[in-house]
């Protein structure tokens, strides 16, 4: 069964051009290596949304629906977001809802019975998810108590706070500014100048990152690649920005919606922070090394402590910036607020686009589809007036299936990894 | 044969983990450009002696001197920052990462705050062309896609990476096939014969005779002897191993 070659076949050679069709082949063998990445959350995506296309043509593909969509999902892909460090460590945080609820409530309370100013009672949010994960972060790394276990307790306590905090009016609104946050667009022209911008950074950085790797005889993409990569980043902004370009607002005469969302901004804008953080820092390279093998990382330096204390951290300060998008949806906090599927939905959506639940293994920009897939399934089935035992159904089924293709892959690349 | 200065001494160390007295006194030599086999049954302290010498389980008492200095190893930074590498047994590289990432680990070089992937690739490249290792085409692939050979290699290979001056293995061909393992033990060879301080762990004592300089043979926490490779045989050291006594004719 084992042969003993010792020889890794370079799949590409840097000195030959590459063709679609070796790209292809690469790609295949890749899958079949077991490195599905956010594949299936990406077919999974268009299915879902060729299907709801269908079943529901003159609401679903609405422009208006479409801005609607994301602003009803940046809270819960923003708290997935946060929770890629987690689930990177292989740890888990079953809080963040919560911690989303409880900093969204502390900004609301802050902003209308305190009148404190925005900035600062924005801060002031932030700095509760920061403690939040601090106090998690430290009981896990320092104790030694399972993360399933202190989220858990955290989950419910977290909970009691917020109702302390919301008090017995049973809401607390969220103030103007934050309002607007998630409901808001930015000019037209500033979306196509902002969508236009990113792109050609994008492209430009990695074809000088190419050029200098290829002139130092490193490891480089070879161009076909990143001419199709860079010319499919171009097509998919471009047809967004396009889309969300369109007036979609039902009253159009009372009350003009069109152009990006800031929710969308807000997003991007993150997970462009968070993804630098992850692979481009040191820190980021440790985050991986300590999922991948702890004691490995251990005795080779690195503080392992340290690095699920600040992923703790972080993540508890972007569910800070959930909450925030879920206080400006709904127009402020109630007892619900990061509540109810908040958690669940945003654990799914981690693992729907590829991380791994296992540690090691996620990217941000994977949080993100998988965002998107949790909203498309919640928006379609809300359209054809599925009640939500139905929507609950499929969702768990969905994540089941993400969940198993993970556990899948897993043993493929364990089976087929080692020669 | 002997080449100058001992790289490495350590006099009377001792070391317990609670009540069990595990490292009685023990003594050992390792001088630059020899590989000195360590060798003992399990439970010998091999594991602890070398643990102590890297700072992962420092020392509770006895004298540690490098290159002629005596120093104090608190940690593995500390042993790092001497220039001692470690080879572990299980490894100890992370599956989810490449070549390059795995070489680097914990100490990865950076440019202006991010990771210089450029300088680390190509610095990995020159180790493993310096160490004349043609078994890895892409120093990019994730390790997890690696024959057992090929990662023993990486391991050593980020042992030499750092400049080092004394690389410890620990049964680096305990879990490979025999042209695996005769690949790895030229690879030792060739660290000794650039001039580096080598300890081998080892309980095969054909591999043990094929490429050590000096065997020392560690007995229930005690140095039976440290001895000239050329000066004994495999039954000797056998019997030393199993009897904790090194026959007549053979003091070091």
């Amino acid at each position: 069964m084992s042969v003993a070659t010792d020889e890794i076949h370079e799949t590409h050679d840097p000195h030959r051009p590459a063709t679609v069709g070796s790209l292809i082949r690469e790609y295949v063998a890749k899958l079949r290596g077991g490195d599905v990445g956010s594949l299936p959350a990406v077919l999974g995506l268009v299915a879902l949304v060729i299907g709801f296309s269908t079943a529901r043509p003159e609401t679903f593909t609405k422009a208006f629906n479409f801005g609607n969509l994301i602003q009803q999902s940046a809270g819960v892909t923003i708290i997935a977001m946060g929770l890629v460090f987690v689930l990177l460590l292989g740890e888990i945080d079953l809080s963040a809802g919560y911690t989303a609820g409880v900093s969204a409530a502390v900004m609301c309370s802050l902003l209308v019975e305190h009148d404190w100013p925005t900035p600062l009672a924005i801060l002031a949010c932030l700095v509760t998810g920061m403690v939040i994960g601090t106090f998690i972060g430290l009981i896990v790394s320092r104790l030694g108590v399972p993360s399933f276990v202190v989220t858990l307790a955290m989950f419910l306590a977290l909970q009691g706070v917020m109702l302390v905090i919301i008090g017995e009016k049973g809401s607390i609104d969220s103030g103007e500014f934050v309002a607007k946050l998630n409901a808001e667009t930015i000019a037209v022209w500033l979306g196509i100048v902002v969508a236009a911008v990113l792109v050609v950074i994008y492209a430009v950085s990695t074809f000088l990152t190419n050029r200098r790797r290829r002139r130092h005889g490193l490891t480089s993409q070879p161009m076909l690649l990143w001419a199709l990569k860079s010319g499919f980043l171009a097509l998919l902004v471009g047809l967004i920005v396009y889309y969300l370009s369109i007036e979609r607002s039902p009253n159009a005469h009372i009350k003009s919606i069109k152009g990006v969302p800031i929710a969308l901004l807000i997003l991007i804008g993150l997970a462009l922070a968070l993804s630098f953080l992850l692979g481009r820092t040191k820190w980021g390279s440790h985050v991986y090394a300590v999922g991948g093998n702890a004691e490995a990382a251990r005795r080779a330096g690195i503080n392992v402590k340290m690095i699920q204390l600040s992923c703790f951290m972080l993540n508890s300060t972007v569910a800070a910036v959930g909450g925030i998008m879920l206080a400006s949806y709904s127009g402020g906090v109630n007892n619900v607020t990061g509540g109810q599927t908040t958690l669940l939905y945003a654990v799914g959506a981690a693992v729907i686009g590829g991380t791994s639940l296992f540690g090691g293994k996620g990217r941000v920009i994977d949080a993100l589809i998988g965002g998107t897939v949790v909203a498309v399934i919640a928006n379609g089935m809300g359209l054809m007036n599925q009640p939500d035992r139905t929507k609950y159904i499929v969702t768990g089924l969905v994540l089941l299936v993400a969940a198993s293709v993970d556990a899948i892959s897993r043993r493929r690349a364990a089976a087929t990894g080692r020669v | 044969m002997s080449s100058g200065e001992p790289l490495l001494e350590l006099r009377g160390v001792h070391k317990s983990f609670g009540v069990v007295h595990v490292l009685q006194g023990v003594d050992l030599t390792v001088r630059p450009g020899r590989v000195t086999a360590l060798v003992g049954d399990n439970g010998a302290g091999k594991s602890t002696l070398i643990k102590g010498i890297a700072g992962i389980h420092p020392f509770d008492e006895g004298h540690y001197a490098f290159e002629g200095e005596p120093v104090h190893v608190k940690g593995p930074r500390d042993a790092n920052e001497l220039g001692i590498e470690v080879v572990y047994q299980d490894l100890a590289l992370c599956d989810n990462l490449d070549v390059v990432h795995n070489m680097f680990l914990g100490r990865e070089l950076t440019k202006s705050g991010t990771v210089d992937e450029d300088t680390m690739e190509s610095r990995a490249r020159e180790t493993l062309n310096g160490l004349s290792v043609r078994t890895l085409q892409s120093v990019r692939t994730h390790v997890a896609a690696l024959s057992g050979g090929q990662r023993q290699t990486v391991a050593i290979a980020r042992a030499v990476l750092w400049n080092s001056k004394l690389v410890i293995l620990d049964e680096p061909t305990a879990a490979l096939g025999v042209a695996q393992t005769e690949q790895v033990l030229k690879l030792v060879r060739r660290l000794a014969d650039r001039g580096l301080g080598v300890i081998l762990i080892s309980h095969n004592l054909n591999e043990v005779f094929q490429v050590a300089d000096d065997i020392a043979v560690l007995y229930l926490g005690q140095m039976v002897a440290q001895v000239d490779a050329a000066t004994t045989n495999r039954e000797r050291i056998v019997q030393a191993i199993t009897t904790g006594k090194l026959s007549e004719g053979d003091a070091a």
